[in-house]
């Protein structure tokens, strides 16, 4: 009977934290069709998400190429397939590494950020002094961040693919003594359209987990500085695994 | 406009969390041009009362009329239009981190598409009137928590609202400090006609700046009164207050309980 209760409780909770996020995006698309949209705001948010996440994502991207090329060799090498490591790391990045890799390194920056920053302005009733000063907090806060995110990750995710396929061509070409013009040909050789503008439309989809989840846990967070600190910790801990488990369903939808 | 209207009307405002009620039937009129202070000891609801009226918090039951104007039937971009009239001055200031001052002080009225200049200009010359000249460029960390209150109360003024709501005014604010905002309050209700509605526990704060005082207790208004009765009136409940005494017929709350146990222990 305990076990029913408590997991009674738990579902409810869930709902109830799924119900939130629901309707912060439905508010989110909303507004996007009506002013004001403060642009400055959302390419403030933009040069946050994008520009300053960077160094991050270029640093994973790089070396999660250069260990797929390594991983690969070990075993094409024992098949004399060693060509077949271009179409394996710019596969694996254009498809699933960049976005995803992309998707959990903004989680926990920007995701943190957001929910961090949200939160202080909640339990120091700045969001509340918004709406006294007949602003809307939803638009002014949450929008802009939102369509940040989601416009960001798939720029962020070009620039990561690229990255990552030249990390395995480096390790290819430089260390394991691969033909450079071979490794370029097959990099494209299997590529098509869609495994390019699949890893995009899952990035913008990432993008918005991101800035959905991020700030409504911030948005609606509760108890003073620990409250702030436990707003944080779930925002990134939901949107990695709903990165995750969008993953497996976006590929499903696109790929199945 | 008719004076005798009551420019707040509160009938029958109720407001529970989970199985606490909090506000409890709470009828209350607040005139025009009058200021109305509302006192009571701490959790009694006294910012649930506030936070309903601004549309912070969904009472449960009950009317909030404003000159006639039910703004609990209003939607939510028709309560935005209605908070241009209103001006809410918070405990802790709330001033936003991430703004200078002087965006802080005109943040209505930027938001509102008044022209940056004009914007500076009026916030310069309302925190002039608070007293805090030439800190326009500063920014809220940089600020004391006397410095921050007044200029909390430069951005609640700025846009020229009508009705004030004030949250503790005075709490955490030196002796000298708290005399300060209370001039400035009496100048801006003096000065202005505006209906200011605040909060405290400070009684010589509610002394100096109110025209009405209400006590608020177990959820409901329980009396009314002018200040010049604050030394007078033999309620029991108010002098308790008053007096500041842990003993007294509040005690027979769960909450009064334990604070007895509290002392005796």
């Amino acid at each position: 009977m305990k076990f029913l209760q408590s997991f009674g409780t738990l579902f409810e909770a869930l709902l109830t934290q799924l119900g939130l996020y629901a309707s912060t995006l439905g508010q989110v698309v909303k507004l996007i069709f009506t002013a004001p949209r403060y642009p400055r705001f959302i390419l403030n948010q933009a040069e946050e998400v994008g520009v300053q996440s960077l160094p991050v994502v270029l640093l994973t991207a790089l070396f999660t190429g250069m260990v797929l090329a390594l991983q690969s060799y070990i075993v094409f090498h024992r098949f004399a397939a060693e060509s077949m490591i271009a179409v394996v790391v710019s596969l694996s990045m254009v498809r699933e590494l960049g976005p995803v890799l992309v998707g959990l390194m903004v989680a926990g920056r920007i995701g943190a950020s957001f929910a961090a920053e949200l939160g202080t302005m909640r339990v120091s009733e700045q969001i509340d002094a918004l709406w006294t000063l007949s602003t809307n907090p939803m638009r002014y806060l949450i929008m802009p961040r939102v369509i940040a995110a989601t416009l960001m990750l798939p720029l962020l995710v070009v620039v990561s693919d690229f990255i990552g396929i030249y990390g395995g061509y480096a390790i290819s070409v430089f260390m394991l003594d691969q033909n450079p013009a071979v490794y370029l040909e097959k990099s494209t050789e299997f590529m098509e359209l869609k495994d390019f503008y699949s890893g995009l439309v899952k990035a913008a989809f990432f993008g918005m987990l991101i800035g959905v989840i991020g700030c409504t846990e911030g948005f609606n967070c509760k108890g003073g500085a620990a409250g702030v600190g436990k707003a944080t910790t779930r925002a990134v801990v939901i949107s990695c695994m709903s990165i995750l488990i969008f993953d497996y369903f976006l590929t499903a939808w696109m790929f199945g | 406009m008719n004076i005798e209207q009551p420019r707040i009307k509160i009938r029958g405002l109720s407001k529970r969390f989970e199985d606490k009620v909090i506000l409890d039937e709470v009828d209350l009129d607040i005139m025009p041009g009058k200021s109305m202070t509302v006192i009571g000891m701490s959790g009694t609801g006294k910012s649930v009362l506030i936070k309903c009226i601004l549309g912070l918090l969904k009472p449960d039951s009950g009317e909030i009329l404003v000159d006639g104007e039910d703004w609990l039937a209003l939607n939510q971009q028709e309560q935005l239009k209605r908070m241009r009239r209103v001006g809410m001055l918070f405990q802790g200031a709330a001033l936003f981190d991430s703004l200078p001052v002087w965006e802080n002080v005109a943040f209505a009225l930027l938001r509102h598409g008044e022209n940056k200049n004009t914007a500076r200009e009026r916030a310069s010359e309302v925190l002039a009137w608070v007293g805090l000249p030439s800190i326009e460029d500063l920014m809220p960390s940089e600020l004391s928590g006397g410095m921050a209150k007044r200029v909390g109360l430069a951005r609640t003024i700025c846009h020229k609202p009508d009705i004030v709501f004030l949250d503790e005014p005075t709490t955490g604010l030196d002796p000298i400090m708290s005399d300060v905002i209370n001039r400035l309050i009496v100048r801006l209700h003096k000065g202005s006609g505006t209906t200011i509605i605040s909060i405290t526990h400070d009684m010589k704060s509610a002394a100096m700046i109110s025209d009405h005082i209400a006590m608020l207790c177990h959820g409901r208004i329980h009396r009314q009164i002018t200040p010049d009765q604050l030394d007078s009136d033999q309620d029991p409940v108010l002098r308790q207050f008053i007096e500041g005494r842990a003993e007294g017929p509040v005690n027979c709350s769960a909450w009064g309980k334990d604070i007895e146990e509290a002392v005796k222990r």
